[in-house]
């Protein structure tokens, strides 16, 4: 028998004609941006150990590339697996077609592709609001939503006609994302355009209302757009593919209100130590303490879902990559917290161990539920019997982690030093270092950091290989996992 | 699709009886560890909020038993940090800089103080340590351009050098010979020659001497008969290996040519005179302090 057993995911008896063309299209938009997200971020990195490699170029400096990288990731990589898996979660478990027939569907696919477009040209062109994770201009802004409101339609319509009793937790917290991003991208992007022909616009808001304004957008981002859909992902993909019953409904219910409602006020935690009033920074640091707990329901409710399921780690390199990423999940949400807490916030801040964080939640969790998703659904959504190779998959997987370990460890040294670094002084209150000391003293772990992101990159190559592969028809003759690779396959 | 609630078997919990394409899920109570670490970071949460600053209200916001904020801290810190350092800087404005140097505490203490201060205003031009950059000059050797004397160190970085916003600013303006064409290619080329002479490398015997002339006449009332410089004009010496821009043949073709014009700023003008003095008795002792 294949590892990976597709029997409960072969093509349903049921008489309901799903949508899967755009889930199709979006798992291989989700490669292709992942990417060209990855080479930008991995093209950045070198050039913060080599300034060299800005070549002096405009369109090539750190400056335009960043936000490309950050944009490509973020809402190009996890923008497109958060609407492929939305739309196959969504008709699979309420067993009805996607609302809007193939029309609408097929408009927020190739809506949204020309909004990534249109973002990635601006920020190379150098046109932008300067806000970060929103630094797309007001005309682009007006499209996104138009597209969102669709999708949200879209996913509303098909919940509406579910042919099941209940709603799956999933799919709550699809909504919850949808709906979220809606709001916020609303909220922080208000902004009067200086002309109707040119790109420009200023914000409604100025000084630290405006900062505010944000942060609540960027961390709530975090939550909503990083967090709360790739748990809907997480919440379909694991008991699937573990064959495994989800391990606590109420502590999904529970843990689900408690994230929505705590996560959306801890955005002032970004602007400890400013302009910002007092209370406000107490509010947001106290709430992402709270949100600890709410946060690692999903970990607990991921990770124990492989209770009587856990021999098929050695064996499933998918789900190795899914448990995985809830481990890397549950690291991240703790960090997060302790982060918030002004004393450590004092130290961390403006450092790198800020940018090793978001690593963590990104390549751990995000990149990797996604990762472990793709290869899930590449089988089923063309019909093949299982994957390429299996073997491969485990080379990605470890080839990856590798990445990830040199990437966060790398950033926690030099994050650590540097904030240690600004902040030393002598015994008369005189800095012991100037800026450009610690700048220095960085230098080594920007090239481990850069290594690590270039065996991220070429893991994710050996998956874009794996999947032309599986899509094509082929089948790797390969031991099964878990035996001698001499051994010949049965 | 039909409630059915069956019993794992793996677990001995009941399901709750829903499925989706396959999927069910166990009926399992919350976890208790889960439950008090929840609870006890919203009590920890609530003790916070009455410590600190916390919830705005309409006329306000908790000020918070502590009465402490951001703004409060910092005037604590430094006011202590200043408390720290007052009797040292009584004793800076007291003294002039002989006596500063002379006083092995005050010294210590405008040695720390000067690197710091150096490291955050003077390092990006002049480099970590004072080693120079092109175009600025290393304040490690004993070739000074307006003088290495601690009274004429102090002089320089309070009134910057070709600064305008400043009256007294170090100022002179070599004359760009070829641009504004004083003299001819050909006696650029021949004085350049002349000038590499000093420093003892090859040059064209025939070109350097038509040179002695031209230098005679355009470079020695500023630079000196000897070509030593003159600190009281600011004016380099060129007899020496130290070159503030290169002293290989094209880029003394450029000076002469094109002449420079390097600007530092003032720094009275945004340090105050104790910090100054600290900065001097610093670069004083980098090397080459006269």
């Amino acid at each position: 028998m294949s590892q990976g057993s597709m029997a409960q995911t072969a093509p349903t008896p049921v008489a309901v004609s799903y949508n899967m063309d755009v889930v199709r299209w979006g798992a291989l938009a989700t490669i292709f941006w992942g990417v060209v997200g990855f080479l930008a971020g991995d093209l950045i990195a070198w050039q913060l150990a080599f300034p060299a490699l800005n070549f002096d170029i405009e369109y090539l400096n750190f400056g335009r590339l960043r936000p490309l990288h950050t944009s490509a990731v973020i809402f190009a990589f996890g923008g497109n697996a958060l609407i492929a898996t939305s739309f196959y979660v969504v008709q699979r478990t309420c067993r009805a077609s996607l609302y809007g027939g193939k029309a609408l569907p097929a408009f927020v696919f190739w809506g949204y592709q020309l909004f990534i477009v249109m973002a990635a040209l601006g920020y190379v062109l150098g046109i932008t609001q300067g806000r970060e994770y929103a630094e797309p201009e007001w005309f682009v802004d007006i499209w996104l939503t138009v597209v969102w409101v669709a999708y949200l339609a879209i996913f509303v319509g098909t919940l509406l006609k579910r042919q099941e009793p209940h709603i799956y937790v999933a799919n709550w917290f699809y909504l919850a994302f949808i709906v979220t991003i809606a709001m916020l991208h609303l909220g922080n992007n208000l902004a009067i355009p200086v002309s109707f022909m040119g790109a420009k616009s200023y914000s409604m808001f100025s000084g630290v209302q405006d900062a505010l304004t944000q942060w609540w957008y960027g961390h709530n981002a975090v939550g909503f757009f990083l967090t709360a859909g790739f748990l809907g992902m997480m919440y379909y993909f694991i008991p699937k593919r573990a064959e495994r019953p989800v391990y606590s409904y109420r502590l999904s219910i529970i843990h689900f209100w408690a994230l929505i409602f705590l996560y959306i006020w801890a955005g002032p935690h970004h602007l400890h130590y400013t302009a910002l009033p007092d209370w406000a920074q107490t509010l947001g640091m106290t709430f992402s303490i709270m949100l600890w707990m709410p946060s690692w329901g999903g970990m607990i409710n991921g990770l124990m879902t492989l209770s009587g399921a856990w021999d098929k780690l050695r064996t499933d390199p998918v789900l190795r990559f899914m448990v995985a990423a809830v481990g890397f999940y549950g690291m991240s949400t703790f960090e997060g917290p302790v982060m918030s807490i002004k004393a450590v916030n004092g130290l961390s801040h403006y450092t790198d161990w800020t940018i090793g964080h978001v690593h963590s939640g990104a390549l751990g969790w995000v990149a990797f539920v996604t990762f472990g998703a793709i290869y899930f659904l590449i089988p089923v959504l063309w019909h093949r019997e299982r994957l390429y190779s299996m073997r491969l998959v485990s080379h990605h997987f470890w080839l990856a982690t590798i990445g990830i370990v040199l990437y966060i460890t790398s950033m926690w040294v030099s994050g650590i030093m540097q904030g240690l670094m600004w902040r030393a002084y002598d015994d008369l209150g005189f800095l012991q270092y100037s800026f450009i000391e610690t700048v220095e003293a960085m230098h080594p772990y920007y090239i481990i950091r850069a290594t690590g992101g270039l065996l991220f990159l070429l893991g994710s190559l050996i998956m874009v290989w794996n999947v032309y592969k599986t899509i094509k028809g082929d089948l790797r003759r390969e031991a099964p996992i878990g035996t001698p690779a001499t051994v010949a396959a049965e | 699709m039909s409630t059915h609630v069956e019993k794992d078997q793996v677990s001995g919990r009941e399901t709750t009886g829903h499925e989706w394409d396959g999927i069910k899920e166990l009926n399992t109570p919350l976890p208790s560890w889960w439950v008090y670490v929840f609870w006890a970071c919203c009590v920890w949460s609530v003790g916070y909020w009455v410590v600190y600053p916390s919830w705005p209200s309409a006329s306000g916001y908790l000020h918070g038993m502590f009465e402490t904020t951001n703004r409060t801290q910092l005037h604590e810190t430094m006011a202590n940090v200043a408390a720290e350092r007052a009797p040292y800087m009584e004793r800076l404005a007291a003294l002039d800089l002989d006596g500063i140097v002379d006083d092995g505490e005050l010294l210590n203490f405008s040695m720390a103080g000067g690197k710091a201060i150096f490291a955050e205003n003077c390092a990006p031009c002049h480099g970590t340590g004072g080693s120079g950059n092109p175009g600025f000059p290393s304040l490690q050797d004993d070739d000074w351009l307006w003088g290495g004397a601690l009274d004429a160190i102090n002089e320089t970085i309070h009134v910057g050098v070709r600064w305008d916003a400043n009256e007294d600013t170090r100022f002179n303006d070599m004359p760009a010979f070829g641009r504004d064409e004083i003299l001819e290619r050909q006696d650029i080329s021949d004085v350049v020659q002349y000038v590499m002479a000093f420093t003892g490398r090859e040059t064209d015997k025939a070109a350097a001497s038509r040179g002695t002339e031209i230098f005679a006449d355009n470079c020695s009332s500023c630079h000196g008969e000897d070509a030593k410089g003159v600190h009281e004009l600011g004016a380099p010496n060129l007899t020496d290996a130290i070159w503030l821009y290169g002293g290989d043949l094209s880029t003394i073709t450029e000076t002469v040519t094109n002449s420079r014009r390097g600007v530092m700023p003032a720094w009275g003008d945004r340090l105050d005179e104790e910090t100054i003095k600290m900065l001097a008795v610093y670069v004083h002792s980098l090397g080459g302090g006269q």
